[in-house]
């Protein structure tokens, strides 16, 4: 039952989506936009700076992640859909994961093209561990939806939501940047070290579990008036 | 999962307010199965707020809400199941088809076949040709015939309709009577909100006039509903009859 | 006001009064002279600083379980105390850094979770004003997340890089040290728990007159 409806709900999302592309377009190509800028204030004669190509893939997953949740849900405000699955007798944590997995799906949708992108623009080695990158990578951007969902799905209801989601989302999802760009950063060394990716990758798995379980164990009262 | 049933929705005494607004007033009433009843009165009267109410979507500050023996106290997935709700907002997905969104609300509301109940949906409503083209091709009226038939996908006891017959033509809204009707037929409970006097002419079982979130009057089987509203909304404040508080 | 409010206010302004006199008359450190006396304060506004958040986060919960709106109003007196407090330990901590560590900021484990829980209580007033209606709820989520979060900036701020003085020092100082710290710290205490019941107050009297307004109109 619990599957089924989070089944129902993703289709949903990625029917929705496939039809219009609107937010895999626009957010990529806001992403884009966003290692363009970056490109023009850290590139040096030339040269890139050492380990830049991490933080500046999260920095775009981030921005572009935002973007992405705030139209994913301004999407079920148009005709209160949102609303309609609420009224709908199906387990609302059951929605929140479907809405979950269909943000994350579109993310690492983008994250297929950013990371050729940024790897070719910064000379950066990205996928010389393709495998160690695409672990990292999803588990960043799960424990990063995973806030951002919850708080988008609230937002919906209340004033000034475009403004507030970003205000919310970032001083929460701080550790999801730090050990995302340091576990990315140490994936670029010449030789890795075991250590340092396995201690982020750990904390990114303990920041998805914690949070995935708070938004479920939430989800319920927070969307009841 | 099975869902509750009822032959009687009971509203006693309730309340709600935003903030020091008091959107909705003491207001009492009953219906049983196989009656429409119709909330009547000018914008800002309420009666959005006590079809949220009646939907689970909003709590009442003060007073309870019965459905047969159940409590709106206890909202669940067996009493949502028992509501069906037409609101102001069509509640689809423009950039599905007509299909796509029925089958998608049937599967949520676990109607055992999903694809059946759409395809019979859409019947209903008379779009069987249209069932694979975009619901933001269709007009207004179009639209309106197939969240209808989304509301009801699930046979629901409870129907409860925000201003259903905005934006319809003569013919559809006729349509859309004569499908309430038959809903009354089949035991359903029916509770609509409008203010086109008009449509609602001769449909009603029975009328509350609500204004300021309070019940002016109630009217057993209304005709001649326009004189009878411009009577009840004339009357000042003070001569208001039902369910006053302190 | 309970009767125990306005001598408390008298007694925490003598406090307030007396403190600086202590701290004037505490023995010069050796290293770091006259700066040194902002510890002082920093401490104690860092200890309360913490203390508004647990608060905070506690009375988000109960609301958010419990819907009592009065733990609602004690989160958000608390969350404005965070904002208080915090901006005096981050206004007083880069003060003592320049001298002790030669800059104003380290991005050290404690001044970076610091910083990111002092964000979270400014993102729930943000919240809170411009949410509109139903932002209560939201924001005793945002409490409850942030609450979850600190073990997580603190682990990942920490194997980032670390340099603070550790919380060791305090219990070996001399007297002569500690005696003004405690005072200080205690005259910070009673000032916490005077602003949060009078912003508390100030929350029941509003909740009263709304009452008291939909008694008129129904």
């Amino acid at each position: 039952m619990f599957a089924r409806v989070v089944w129902l709900v993703l289709r949903k999302d990625l029917m929705v989506e496939v039809r219009s592309l609107e937010i895999a377009y626009t957010t990529l190509f806001f992403a884009v936009s966003c290692v363009l800028v970056f490109a023009f204030a850290l590139v040096q004669e030339g040269r890139p700076p050492e380990d830049g190509a991490a933080g500046i893939l999260w920095i775009s997953i981030a921005f572009a992640g935002t973007l992405a949740l705030g139209r994913a849900f301004e999407r079920e405000r148009q005709s209160e859909t949102l609303r309609a699955l609420m009224l709908a007798p199906a387990a609302r944590p059951a929605i929140y994961v479907g809405k979950l997995l269909g943000i994350v799906a579109l993310l690492v949708a983008g994250e297929m093209v950013l990371v050729p992108l940024i790897a070719l623009l910064f000379q950066a080695p990205l996928l010389a561990r393709p495998v160690w990158l695409a672990v990292i990578l999803v588990t960043g951007t799960v424990g990063f939806a995973a806030v951002g969902t919850l708080f988008a799905a609230m937002l919906v209801r209340a004033r000034s939501r475009d403004v507030l989601l970003p205000v919310l989302l970032y001083p929460i999802t701080v550790p999801v940047i730090i050990a995302g760009v340091r576990a990315t950063a140490a994936l670029l060394q010449p030789d890795v070290d075991g250590e340092i990716l396995r201690f982020w990758f750990a904390l990114l798995v303990c920041f998805d579990v914690v949070f995935v379980t708070l938004a479920l164990w939430t989800f319920e009262p927070l969307m009841t008036d | 999962m099975t869902a509750v049933d009822f032959d009687e929705l009971k509203v006693d005494d309730v309340s709600r307010h935003f903030g020091r607004r008091r959107a909705i007033s003491h207001v009492s009433f009953s219906v049983t199965r196989g009656s429409l009843l119709g909330l009547l009165g000018p914008n800002g009267a309420g009666k959005s707020t006590l079809l949220a109410m009646l939907a689970t979507l909003l709590r009442p500050s003060a007073g309870r809400i019965r459905y047969g023996a159940h409590d709106s106290a206890t909202p669940g997935s067996a009493l949502r199941s028992a509501i069906g709700v037409l609101g102001h907002d069509l509640f689809l997905y423009p950039e599905l088809t007509a299909g796509e969104n029925l089958e998608f609300f049937a599967g949520l509301y676990a109607v055992a076949d999903p694809r059946a109940s759409a395809i019979e949906a859409l019947q209903l409503a008379g779009l069987a040709d249209r069932a694979d083209d975009a619901v933001s091709s269709f007009s207004r009226g179009m639209r309106q015939r197939v969240a209808l038939e989304r509301a009801l996908i699930h046979r629901p006891r409870l129907l409860l309709l925000d201003e259903p017959f905005t934006g319809l033509d003569d013919a559809s809204g006729a349509a859309l009577t004569a499908r309430l009707r038959a809903l009354r037929e089949t035991g359903a409970i029916v509770v609509l909100a409008t203010h086109d006097l008009d449509l609602a002419e001769g449909l009603l079982d029975r009328a509350i006039f609500l204004r300021d979130g309070r019940m002016l009057d109630t009217v057993e089987r209304p005709d001649g509903l326009r004189s009878t509203y411009r009577g009840v909304m004339s009357r000042p404040h003070a001569t208001t009859v039902a369910g006053r508080g302190a | 006001m309970p009767k125990w409010f306005t001598p408390a206010v008298a007694l925490c302004g003598l406090m307030l009064a007396i403190s600086p006199f202590l701290i004037a008359n505490a023995p010069y450190e050796s290293t770091m002279g006259l700066v040194q006396k902002i510890f002082y304060v920093h401490l104690p506004s860092a200890w309360m600083f913490l203390l508004a958040a647990i608060v905070c986060g506690v009375a988000s919960l109960r609301f958010l379980f419990r819907g009592d709106p009065r733990h609602d109003r004690l989160a958000w007196a608390a969350a404005e105390l965070v904002v208080l407090f915090g901006i005096v330990t981050l206004v007083t901590g880069p003060l003592w850094a320049r001298k002790a560590w030669g800059v104003w900021w380290q991005w050290d484990v404690r001044l970076t979770a610091s910083l990111i829980g002092w964000m979270v209580s400014v993102a729930y007033l943000l919240l809170r004003k411009y949410g509109g209606p139903g932002s209560d709820k939201l924001a005793a989520g945002l409490a409850l997340f942030g609450m979850a979060n600190v073990p997580f900036i603190y682990v990942s701020v920490n194997y980032w890089r670390t340099i603070h003085p550790t919380t060791s020092v305090v219990p070996t100082l001399p007297t002569s040290f500690g005696l003004p710290l405690w005072f200080s710290a205690v005259t910070f205490l009673l000032l916490f728990v005077l602003l949060l019941r009078a912003r508390v107050r100030l929350e029941e009297q509003r909740a009263q007159l709304d009452a008291l307004y939909l008694s008129v109109d129904g």
